[in-house]
């Protein structure tokens, strides 16, 4: 693979040290991806197969494989359809709310995508700078500024009132489900624009003019050439923002902080934070890890494919 | 790109064949200016940032008060001796505990993440295949499931480790090595071979032409990720939340997050959260800046520098 170099350097002949080279030079990244994700992995399933020690209250993790047991996930199991099940409707609600907060993200965050994709002109450049802001504002930050704006004498409670919408102040921070809907399309919003920009943006646009050349007019041009053409960003924007709303637990402790609206991110955060539930949360991370596996898969695939393409 | 597309668009047109009904209701401009489009753009904008900039407005607020304004005052940030950012030690700690995790981590993951994607890119073996489908994947994971496991790592295995802002560090370095790996192994596609084969056929030996052909024409895309990781450790929270123990290991963004519970946060936050945002700008600024700077000449510079900085 060194073309003539390889033949006439006498250093360079022997493959078998050529490779070693390069496997050298990555070793210390593979040694960290193994001892900090591979063993971080294989303690999940440590301690989800393990126990709880009855005095101290801790989890007692079976390394062992032999010996992993199963009454962990009974509990859980228990928990989503069991009598006292209070799994089961988070886990309905998690559904819920992200559902509504992705398709909500991508009906704004489309036209925006398309707007500057392909009719910006001038302020191309200012508009895309605008919509890269939201990644330098921590998202915390994001998160207490609505904070501040939903008080009940905040700036919200007043528009509305002034314009005669509401009555009296509207407690938006005290366990609404459209707050947390609110805040999670807020905080995500700007990944999915930035993907669907990338991917409007490749269109070629002789396409289109072909397109409107060929008598369509401006809908469906839209609804025939760009849309399908966008479909693969679709998908892959939408899991870029489902993905990280499906673990998102600190959105809904900061815009509400009950119960009534807590998402399963809520619940695993909460049993870490007691030692004798940590099991419990251990196999609820393995769930949610299953049941992400496959569109993980997927948008690691379709990524490498295109930059496969792109090469 | 936008220069070529406005061009065919004002192309005089072959006079189209009409039927009857369309010479009776002339038909609108199909050029015409998106103006839906365009406001719809523009309020979306507005709603993504204006919050944002009353919240720093708030942070000078001179009062209590997030959501009334009292007057311009510095007291959150300097004057307020109990609760101002500079006199609350846990405030003053966090600014300097994310600083300490910013930098550290930049500096442990930006040689790990280069040194794999390069061995990554040029080693072409199964196991170099199955390593780059770990970084990716873990790339790709919620980050709420990787804390947890790193949570349970280090509490039942590496005991060693406490909680604190080693772990912190080990977690945060995992986590956005992928940053450098990914970047750097985008560019080096783009560079392809030619130029270490032309370095070798001059006698250079592996590591020299890795160390002076490919490391500087790598520099732009180290640097933007090196900014990449900086600020993604400035904004980083389910991470150091998990891993980190008592108040002086909980960087700004914990601080935030467990003082605002039910509402009940002060400007103070809000000015904490000011200083995290001036931070995140001016790195982003300057790298912007520089990586303009370092790939001055090329095409398509500023567009693939604003992607390069949005991680696409």
């Amino acid at each position: 693979m060194w073309g003539r170099a390889d033949r006439s350097a006498p250093v360079d002949r022997d493959p078998l040290r050529h490779r070693a080279f390069w496997a050298g030079l990555s070793a210390p990244g593979i040694a960290w991806l193994a001892v900090f994700v591979l063993v971080p992995f294989y303690a999940v399933l440590a301690v989800a197969g393990g126990q709880i020690n009855e005095v101290l209250g801790t989890p007692v993790p079976a390394w062992n494989p032999l010996s992993w047991g199963g009454a962990a996930y009974q509990g859980v199991f228990g928990d989503i359809v069991g009598a006292g099940a209070f799994l089961g409707p988070v886990i309905v609600r998690t559904l819920v709310y992200v559902a509504v907060a992705s398709t909500l993200a991508l009906l704004i965050g489309y036209p925006v995508a398309y707007y500057v994709s392909r009719f910006a002109g001038k302020r191309r450049g200012l508009l895309l700078a605008l919509l890269l802001a939201p990644f330098w504002v921590s998202y915390m930050m994001r998160m207490l500024a609505w904070i501040d704006l939903l008080q009940s004498d905040g700036y919200v409670n007043r528009v509305l009132q002034g314009l005669h919408i509401i009555g009296s102040p509207v407690n938006w921070l005290g366990g609404e489900s459209a707050t947390v809907v609110l805040g999670l399309v807020y905080g995500y919003l700007p990944y999915l624009i930035l993907v669907l920009f990338a991917g409007l943006d490749r269109i070629d646009p002789s396409l289109i003019e072909a397109g409107r050349d060929l008598g369509l007019n401006r809908a469906r041009t839209f609804v025939r050439i760009t849309l399908p053409l966008s479909r693969q960003s679709i998908v892959t924007g939408l899991l870029i923002t489902v993905l990280p709303m499906i673990g998102d637990y600190y959105t809904n402790t900061m815009l509400s902080g009950t119960s009534g609206t807590s998402m399963i991110g809520n619940v695993i955060d909460g049993q870490l934070q007691a030692s004798s539930l940590q099991t419990q949360g251990a196999v609820l991370s393995l769930l949610l890890l299953g049941v992400l596996l496959l569109p993980m898969l997927y948008y690691v695939i379709v990524t490498n494919r295109a930059s496969v393409v792109a090469s | 790109m936008s220069g070529t597309r406005v061009g065919t668009r004002e192309l005089p047109r072959a006079a189209p064949t009409t039927t009857r009904a369309q010479r009776l209701r002339p038909r609108r401009n199909p050029w015409r200016r998106p103006v839906f489009l365009e406001g719809f753009t523009w309020l979306y904008v507005l709603w993504s940032l204006a919050p944002i900039a009353i919240a720093v407005l708030f942070s000078f607020n001179n009062g209590k008060s997030q959501s009334v304004w009292q007057g311009f005052s510095m007291r959150w940030y300097t004057t307020d001796p109990l609760n101002s950012v500079l006199h609350d030690p846990t405030l003053h700690a966090a600014v300097a505990q994310t600083i300490r995790l910013a930098v550290l981590t930049t500096v442990i993951a930006i040689p790990l993440g280069v040194a794999f994607a390069i061995g990554i890119d040029r080693w072409r073996g199964r196991p170099a295949k199955v390593a780059n489908f770990v970084m990716v994947f873990s790339f790709v994971i919620p980050e709420l499931i990787f804390a947890v496991a790193l949570f349970f790592v280090f509490n039942t295995l590496f005991v060693t480790v406490h909680l604190g802002t080693t772990a912190e560090v080990l977690g945060l370095v995992t986590w956005n090595v992928s940053w450098p790996a990914i970047i750097v192994r985008a560019r080096l596609v783009t560079i392809g071979r030619q130029y270490e084969e032309a370095a070798a056929d001059l006698g250079a030996s592996r590591l020299q032409a890795v160390r002076r052909v490919l490391l500087p024409m790598l520099m732009p895309a180290i640097f933007a990720s090196g900014v990449l990781v900086f600020s993604g450790v400035i904004d980083d929270f389910v991470l150091v939340d998990l891993l980190s123990s008592t108040a002086p290991t909980q960087p700004m963004s914990v601080i935030i997050y467990s003082n605002t519970h039910g509402g009940n946060s002060g400007p103070a936050l809000n000015a904490l959260a000011t200083l995290m945002l001036l931070v995140s700008f001016v790195a982003a600024g300057t790298g912007f800046l520089a990586y303009r700077w370092m790939t001055r000449g090329e095409r398509n510079s500023q567009d693939e520098a604003l992607s390069t900085f949005a991680g696409v």
